[in-house]
């Protein structure tokens, strides 16, 4: 479908990624905004509202993290695409009702501009160590999908990608940003309103005497419907039936804890994004997402220019992870590099998933900077010789 | 033209950050080349010496952040005591010469000054000091063709305050390419050199 033109400024724009971000969030139709301020995130809010009331919407700055979500949760069940952006600290608060929108399967975006942890950090400094906690930070058995733009562009673009997502699969969606691509101010171009194709929610066909708000399609994902006109449903946080009604049953549990795991990783075809580059005949292959996918490529033209073979995957989407990509190139690569700042995160799924067929080295950084793309060359050259760690 | 870092520097409320966004801007939307800019977000932002840095490339660039400056705008003392040490004796200094009386020119590293923050006062308006920094910056450096910044200007000022901006601009870049002249003067291919400015 194609989106609303009010909420897409069409252009060249010299912009931050944070405010890209917001620009992506209008231009997919998102419509309501609640936040709490936080550095890095807060140019995000700020141009979501000083937007907002020239393509209407509402924009809130709540009274915290936890009353941002509940209240992204509330708008998205009243039919509007709805977002919150935060950075760590808020994301800690923010998990308790990100868990109730996975429970509830309610369509939304969290962006979280990612800096140095734990609590309270490096506000003003890069860091990727929430990669774990965007996928499993709430309690309980569910799946997501998160995106992590590597520039402003892409958190234009990838922004969109999340709403539409969102929409298609019912769940929430996180934009795993960090303060470098929050803070960097690049070109964007902002295509026009009619070449941008956004998702909708399935609204159902079914008369509300005959509507069930938990019956799913043959995608998992069940038809949500419209307010106000005559479907009166029940949704909750407590394990519930296909009426949406609570059921304290461990077979009840067993169908919606599968189906909310399901829903993602049986479409994972459809919902991976990845980019290849020179993977099908690479003896290393680098393995890298956000903004140390760009730091990285330096060390990849080293290393090629002293002949190594090097192959690059880049993850658009890093949750769900590309499980069967990854065991076909294992079968064929000597060895994966994956730089990531934080102590170890993503690559630990990497690791499963090869299960010792190949070696994988892993380049950490604790954050507040980037890696120098020679730490990554060095790794590459270590994995070409072959000496594990 | 391969990458090179930029670092316009100066105290809060000079339009320091301002600067660094016409630079990247004019290179990015109107100058047809890549441009990345970083900006100070620490205590140092609030007060002290801040700092916009810019990179621009013809390539795309990768690694974003500064390594090492080629070019440094100081617009003020404290600004260039803190950061001048990072070109290392190379590249190219601007400096404003009533606020950075200091400044010496070393054995690779050219010098040019400019009395930006009089040329703003004599204009109406001191606040566009930034302005003038900038068109002097387009002249000595050509870095980013001249139009490209000058309509970067123009569209990118408050409405109403064009005319003044574009002045301030013109000013600037005047001065510098008069700078440039008179440098070339004594060298015998001055004649060659001319010909490029006129260009």
């Amino acid at each position: 479908m194609k989106t609303d033109p009010k909420g897409v400024l069409t252009g060249e724009h010299y912009l931050d990624g944070d405010h890209a971000c917001a620009e992506g969030a209008l231009a997919a139709g998102c419509r309501f905004f609640a936040g709490y301020p936080i550095t890095p995130s807060t140019e995000v809010a700020e141009r979501f509202c000083s937007r907002i009331p020239l393509v209407g919407g509402i924009f809130i700055q709540m009274e915290d993290e936890l009353g941002s979500m509940a209240a992204v949760v509330g708008a998205s069940w009243s039919g509007k695409k709805s977002m919150t952006v935060t950075s760590g600290p808020g994301f800690s608060l923010m998990m308790e009702n990100i868990g109730l929108a996975a429970m509830m399967e309610t369509p939304c975006v969290v962006v979280n501009v990612q800096r140095g942890g734990p609590s309270t950090g490096l506000p003003t400094m890069v860091g990727q160590a929430d990669m774990m906690q965007a996928r499993w930070g709430s309690h309980g058995d569910y799946e997501i999908i998160a995106l992590s733009p590597a520039s402003p562009q892409e958190s234009f673009d990838y922004t969109i990608f999340a709403f539409n997502f969102a929409e298609k699969y019912r769940v929430p969606v996180m934009v795993m940003m960090d303060e470098c691509v929050g803070h960097m101010t690049e070109k964007v171009v902002i295509p026009p309103a009619g070449k941008i194709d956004v998702a909708y929610r399935t609204m159902t066909t079914l008369s509300p005497d005959k509507y069930l708000p938990y019956v799913p399609e043959k995608n998992l994902v069940p038809d949500m419907m419209p307010v106000g006109e005559g479907y009166n449903i029940h949704s909750t946080g407590l394990t519930h039936d296909e009426r949406g009604y609570p059921v304290m049953s461990p077979d009840a549990q067993d169908k919606i804890v599968n189906r909310l795991v399901d829903k993602i990783n049986k479409n994972a075809d459809d919902i991976i994004m990845i980019e290849e580059e020179d993977t099908e005949d690479a003896d290393i292959i680098v393995m890298a997402y956000g903004i140390t996918s760009r730091v990285t490529m330096p060390a990849i033209f080293e290393a090629r220019k002293k002949g190594l073979k090097v192959g690059f995957i880049k993850l658009i989407t890093v949750w769900p992870f590309p499980e069967k990509r990854i065991k076909q190139l294992a079968k064929t690569a000597k060895a994966f590099v994956m730089p990531e700042i934080n102590l170890g995160q993503v690559v630990l799924e990497l690791e499963r998933i090869v299960a010792g067929k190949t070696k994988v080295y892993h380049v950490p950084h604790a954050g507040g900077w980037v890696h120098d793309p020679a730490d990554i060359y060095k790794a590459i050259e270590e994995a070409a010789n072959g000496n594990k760690k | 033209m391969s990458r090179t870092e930029i670092r316009v520097t100066g105290y809060g409320g000079q339009g320091v950050i301002l600067c660094g966004y016409l630079i990247g801007k004019s290179a990015a939307i109107h100058g047809g080349m890549h441009a990345t800019l970083n900006q100070s977000f620490g205590p140092e932002a609030r007060g002290s010496a801040c700092s916009a840095q810019v990179i621009v490339s013809d390539e795309k660039i990768l690694y974003p952040y500064m390594r090492k400056p080629d070019v440094m705008i100081a617009m003020s003392r404290e600004a260039y005591n803190k950061f001048a040490p990072e070109l290392g004796g190379k590249g190219i200094m601007l400096v404003d010469e009533d606020l950075v009386k200091e400044a010496k020119a070393e054995k690779n590293m050219k010098l040019y000054k400019i009395p930006a923050t009089r040329i703003a006062e004599d204009l109406g308006r001191r606040i566009v000091l930034n302005i003038v920094m900038l068109g002097f910056f387009t002249a000595i450096t050509k870095l980013i063709d001249h139009d490209a910044v000058r309509k970067t200007v123009e569209t990118s000022v408050p409405k109403g305050t064009e005319q003044l901006n574009l002045k301030a601009f013109d000013s600037g870049y005047e001065f510098g390419i008069k700078q440039l002249e008179s440098e070339s003067k004594p060298k015998k291919k001055s004649t060659k050199k001319k010909k490029e400015v006129a260009a």
